[in-house]
């Protein structure tokens, strides 16, 4: 989908440094302790994982 | 940003990427066995612990280094490290004080009958092969600092792609892939979309690669400063004829540090300890704190407590890279999210050189030139 007007850095990188975030939070967290603190760091690990496959399915044939 | 601005940080990305990415493709695909070393090593090696009573008692940690020196006669002790869950200890030994890796002997012994489990001498299986290429591909430290070099161009490519996939996605919405066009622009979309969403594991996998690849290094430094000034007393002093007991060694330093308990003891002269001392390496009793370790220092003449102190900054930093780097800390589910992140990381590496490629040809019959990486830049910051 292509929006007409030119997107604002904002835009364009609001998206990816919420990605960022949670990867982030993902790697630390499962340091911190075993057990339901690392089915939080799966869960936030799989964030990028599945918005690359969620791109991949919505793609522009 | 200016037009040429995107074109000085588009050369960054290409040249960076160019000179690291043969090195980072081997670097993914040997890490890929590497993840799941556990899993691949327990297929092949069975558990091969005798059942006994639970409540037998252990031998003394001074009778399994005796039971390892019988093995290798005219060796000496070099490390001794606890296994997690069970009654074993892993002794190290060589010909030397620091000999270099391949002429270590590593003896799993059973502290209930100080019998030797197994060998873990592995240096030429298909594990092995894999670490040695992801680690220094062979050629000892000098591989391990290209390979940390390597590292470091990487995060300036990642780093420069980030800056450039701005203009790119001026006029394009999140994770947008133009399949139906040309074969470039499908791969180059795709390019953009993987990178940005890997952005934060492909930083911290690399960074943290590269702190890994400073071990040598860094230990040589802790060693000359931190680990001098606790040893200052004892300077000059040779490595003991007659060494203390190491079983009380380690009493000696886990009554000295409380709720701790022992990952490893360095014998006297090794990298990680003083000439003249057991180093007993300790580590905190919760899952946080366990990845932090504070050397105890024991006379391993007179088996008295010398001093402990917590690692500087650069030692922790060093130990916290490791896990972060290797993705052995969640369990089997992160290894599996390591696996699939390094595959997306390979498929980034491949699309970038297909790019340069394609580029290269298009530039040549000026056909293709339309999308070529500059052209679409350029178009972009207008």
């Amino acid at each position: 989908m292509k929006p007409r007007t030119r997107r604002p850095l904002m835009a364009i990188f609001a998206i990816p440094t919420a990605i960022a975030l949670v990867t982030t939070a993902g790697l630390v967290t499962a340091l911190l302790d075993d057990g339901l603190v690392d089915a939080v760091s799966w869960a936030a690990l799989s964030v990028p994982v599945l918005a690359a496959a969620w791109c991949w399915r919505r793609r522009e044939r | 940003m200016t037009n040429r601005t995107i074109r000085i940080w588009t050369l960054i990305h290409k040249w960076t990427s160019l000179i690291c990415t043969v090195f980072m493709l081997l670097l993914c695909l040997t890490g890929l066995p590497l993840i799941f070393h556990d899993e691949i090593e327990a297929l092949t090696e069975e558990d091969n612990l005798p059942p006994m009573p639970a409540d037998t008692p252990l031998k003394s940690l001074d009778d399994a280094v005796a039971s390892a020196l019988a093995t290798y006669p005219g060796e000496r002790p070099l490390f001794l490290s606890f296994d997690v869950d069970r009654p074993v200890v892993n002794v190290t030994t060589g010909p030397g004080a620091r000999p270099p890796v391949s002429q270590m002997h590593i003896s799993a012994i059973d502290l209930r009958t100080t019998r030797i489990l197994a060998d873990l001498n592995d240096d030429q299986g298909f594990m092995h092969v894999m670490l040695r290429l992801h680690v220094d591909m062979f050629a000892g430290l000098p591989g391990e600092l290209f390979l940390g070099f390597m590292g470091f161009l990487l995060f300036l490519a990642t780093l420069s792609g980030v800056v450039i996939y701005a203009p790119f996605m001026r006029k394009l919405s999140f994770g947008t892939v133009r399949a139906g066009r040309s074969r470039r622009l499908k791969w180059l979309d795709l390019h953009n979309m993987l990178g940005i969403v890997t952005l934060m594991w492909v930083v911290v996998v690399g960074l943290t690669g590269v702190i890994n690849t400073l071990s040598v290094p860094l230990v040589a430094y802790w060693r000359a400063n931190e680990l001098a000034a606790m040893i200052a007393p004892y300077q000059g002093k040779p490595v003991p004829e007659r060494l203390a007991s190491v079983d009380a060694a380690v009493r000696t330093a886990m009554e000295a540090a409380p709720g701790m308990r022992p990952q490893f003891v360095a014998f006297p002269g090794v990298r990680f300890s003083s000439n003249h001392h057991y180093a007993v390496w300790l580590k905190g009793a919760t899952p946080a704190t366990s990845r932090i370790l504070t050397p105890a220092l024991i006379d391993a003449e007179t088996g008295a407590f010398t001093d402990m102190r917590s690692m500087p900054w650069y030692m922790l930093a060093l130990r916290l890279s490791q896990p972060l780097h290797f993705g052995d800390y969640g369990g089997l589910p992160m290894k599996i999210l390591w696996a699939v992140l390094d595959v997306l990381t390979i498929v980034i590496l491949g699309s970038g050189l297909y790019l340069w490629v394609a580029r290269r040809r298009g530039a040549q019959d000026q056909a293709g030139a339309a999308h070529s990486l500059r052209a679409v830049a350029g178009e972009a910051a207008e």
